[in-house]
């Protein structure tokens, strides 16, 4: 039969040689190779230690932005939820109210908002949708959960740590992808 | 009272403890185990004896060996009491005839040995140790060691004839 | 009134000496546990324990914690009082091997000089031929007692397994006694580290070869751990072992581990012998007690190699099936036993006696 590729190798099946009979060299072979993976390099990662480093496309839990100033970026307008092709994103608007411009950016805002990450399918589409720039996907996984509600991220899951008061942990959860556009 | 004289007793008393419970007790696993404590109780003794290669040799060819094949039997045949035939009334009384003739046999056999006039050499002698007892087996003993080897011999290739069967 | 007259230094030097090797041969025993699987991962392009400790070092205290702390469970169907007396035999047996290893020289504590070997009995060899033969009744024992199908199959292939190995064993160790003339441990290591004296792996590389091969079939270790063939039988004979007792049988292969490499770089490898120094001129020179330290430790270096030759080969080759197993040790091991026992003899008189032709 005609080969298709020089790939394949018929099986070589000569009676053995008495040297082959001994098994010994096979046998100082086979050591051979286990000790020379003794002294390779282990692809291991110490876990809580070290992390392996996210690409600059991951994308992970939902983080809800807000301004230099520490307001909510987010204007409730449910573009995010129509784009959601998994239907996960609820919302509930609400309007400012006097006194609460240091909360809220625009007049109106997301008095609730909640993404169910069991449904989530992590697209990334409701970050394409936003006009305002108030939801992106961080670099985390959502973590597990002994009950289905605790996958239910409400407002206070989401919303990215003011940065006015602690600058730090917004670094944090700012991430390299939002710092990067 | 020395340490030799301390060893004695408890190997005694080892010994024949271990030799009645190979008899008294129902389970034969037990029995094996009772009688495997005997060999050596028997093997300390002849350490006291300055017969080391006696000793071992007991424990390797007695309590190694042959104790295993029993123990094997034993277990792959898994005698229980339930499953143990009840003994024919005529065995019993053939079981007492031969043992009161092995007793018979016994005695008059020791009935000569002047065990009193010999004194056991006690951690001084030495045809127990191996160079003596090799020699005397190559040289004085040489045509029964080969004989009894030839018997051996012949028992291996009949278990090697009734396995080709 | 009985006097009991009983030297009581002797006594307590050997006790101490006793106590001293078991808790050395525990310790390296529970640290082979760890090395194993970190050879096991290191080999297998992983890290292996870590988290307990810097590198994973009290991985085998969590370890023992864990065994101590689990429920002791009996079988209702086992006979109890074996079920508890195998582990227990088969940590006796693979202890009492070391009993007449010598560790070293000897050494000067209050002007006593202590030998470093507890018994030097002139028949050293066929005492721990003895005791490995015991060692089958820890397997057979817990095997049977435990009252399972797959325990009693496993105990029993142990038990054949033994058996079969432990004569080319003995059959490679007498080439190797023709050689020394003695069968006490001591003299041959003394014959080994003389000067002008090779160690006999030079004259016997055939003999450690089978020596090796039926070590590992001793100590039921991989490619001959078919009593434990996880995949075949369950769990082997020890299936129905929880907590410690379990621990014990554990435990017991590799002490039977720490003791075969012990005994190889012994019978083999010059056993306390320092390499390339003469032992006598560096007593002058540094002392005794110092000396003593050095060959136990080289003693201890050469056991540790061959522990890692151990591990290493349970990571290179699979399981032998149990017809293979019988080959080799019935059709290979031993005719080749026999033909280096041979010319080990014809070797050995025609150096006492001359070429007679």
């Amino acid at each position: 039969m005609q080969m298709l590729t020089n790939r394949s190798k018929a099986v070589d099946r000569h009676p053995m040689t008495v040297w082959e009979k001994m098994y010994l060299p096979a046998i100082a072979k086979g050591m051979s190779i286990t000790l020379s993976h003794f002294f390779k390099k282990k692809p291991t990662i110490n876990y809580p230690e070290e992390t392996r480093p996210f690409s600059p496309v991951f994308r992970g839990l939902h983080i809800l932005n807000r301004d230099e100033e520490g307001r909510e970026n987010c204007t409730a307008c449910g573009l995010c939820a129509v784009a959601c092709p998994a239907e996960a994103i609820t919302m509930e608007a609400a309007e400012r109210k006097e006194g609460e411009e240091h909360l809220y950016r625009e007049e109106k805002y997301a008095a609730k908002y909640e993404i169910n990450m069991l449904r989530c399918i992590f697209c990334g589409l409701c970050e394409e949708a936003c006009p305002k720039d108030a939801i992106y996907l961080s670099e985390t996984f959502a973590p597990s959960n002994y009950k289905r509600e605790g996958f239910i991220y409400g407002k206070n899951d989401l919303l990215i740590p003011d940065p006015k008061k602690e600058p730090e942990l917004y670094q944090k959860a700012v991430g390299e992808r939002a710092r990067k556009k | 009272m020395n340490i030799t004289e301390i060893l004695f007793w408890l190997l005694t008393a080892v010994a024949l403890g271990g030799a009645l419970l190979v008899v008294t007790s129902k389970n034969p696993v037990y029995s094996v185990l009772a009688l495997i404590a005997t060999f050596f109780a028997l093997s300390g003794h002849y350490i006291l004896l300055n017969a080391q290669f006696l000793a071992v040799v007991n424990l390797i060819v007695y309590a190694g060996a042959i104790m295993v094949l029993f123990l094997f039997v034993i277990m792959l045949m898994n005698l229980n009491t339930e499953t143990e035939p009840q003994k024919n009334k005529w065995l019993k009384l053939a079981g007492t005839i031969a043992g009161g003739c092995f007793l018979l046999v016994l005695v008059a056999a020791l009935r000569d040995a002047d065990s009193k006039s010999t004194m056991a050499l006690v951690g001084s002698g030495d045809t127990g140790l191996i160079q003596n007892l090799g020699k005397a087996l190559f040289n004085e003993y040489v045509i029964p060691f080969e004989i009894s080897s030839v018997l051996f011999l012949s028992a291996m290739v009949g278990a090697v004839v009734l396995g080709k069967k | 009134m009985i006097q009991l007259a009983i030297d009581l230094a002797f006594v307590l030097e050997k006790a101490i000496l006793i106590g001293g090797i078991i808790s050395v041969s525990l310790l390296v025993a529970m640290y082979s546990t760890w090395a194993e699987r970190k050879v096991a991962g290191f080999m297998q392009d992983r890290l292996g324990p870590n988290r307990a400790g810097p590198f994973g070092l009290f991985q085998p205290l969590a370890d023992g914690l864990k065994l101590f702390m689990k429920e002791e469970i009996i079988p209702n169907a086992s006979n109890k009082f074996l079920f508890i007396l195998g582990p227990g035999l088969a940590m006796m047996t693979a202890m009492m091997t070391s009993a007449v290893i010598p560790w070293g020289k000897q050494i000067e504590i209050f002007g006593r000089t202590v030998d470093l070997q507890i018994a030097d009995i002139n028949i050293g060899i066929l005492y721990i031929f003895a005791v490995l033969s015991m060692g089958v009744y820890g397997i057979m024992i817990g095997g049977w007692a435990s009252n399972n199908k797959f325990s009693l199959l496993a105990a029993l292939r142990g038990a054949s397994q033994m058996i079969s190995y432990e004569l080319a064993m003995g059959l490679s160790i007498i080439a190797l006694l023709m050689l020394t003339g003695s069968l006490s441990l001591k003299t041959i290591v003394e014959l080994q580290s003389a000067s002008g004296g090779w160690w006999n792996i030079v004259y016997q590389p055939l003999g450690f070869l089978i020596f090796i091969v039926c070590a590992f079939a001793e100590c039921n270790r991989t490619p001959f751990d078919l009593p434990e063939a996880e995949n075949e039988l369950n769990f082997g004979y020890h299936q129905e072992y929880s907590s410690m007792k379990l621990g014990f049988y554990l435990f017991a292969e590799y002490i039977n581990m720490f003791m075969s490499s012990v005994l190889m770089a012994t019978l083999y490898f010059g056993g306390y012998d320092i390499p390339f120094v003469n032992d006598a001129s560096l007593i002058e020179s540094m002392g005794m007690n110092m000396v003593a330290v050095l060959q136990g430790l080289s003693l201890f270096l050469k056991a540790a190699f061959f522990i890692f030759v151990f591990m290493w080969v349970r990571w290179t080759i699979p399981r032998f099936r149990y017809d293979q197993l019988m080959h080799l040790g019935w059709k290979v091991m031993i005719p080749l036993a026999l033909i280096n026992m041979l010319i080990t003899a014809i070797v050995v008189l025609i150096k006492e006696n001359g070429w007679p032709f």
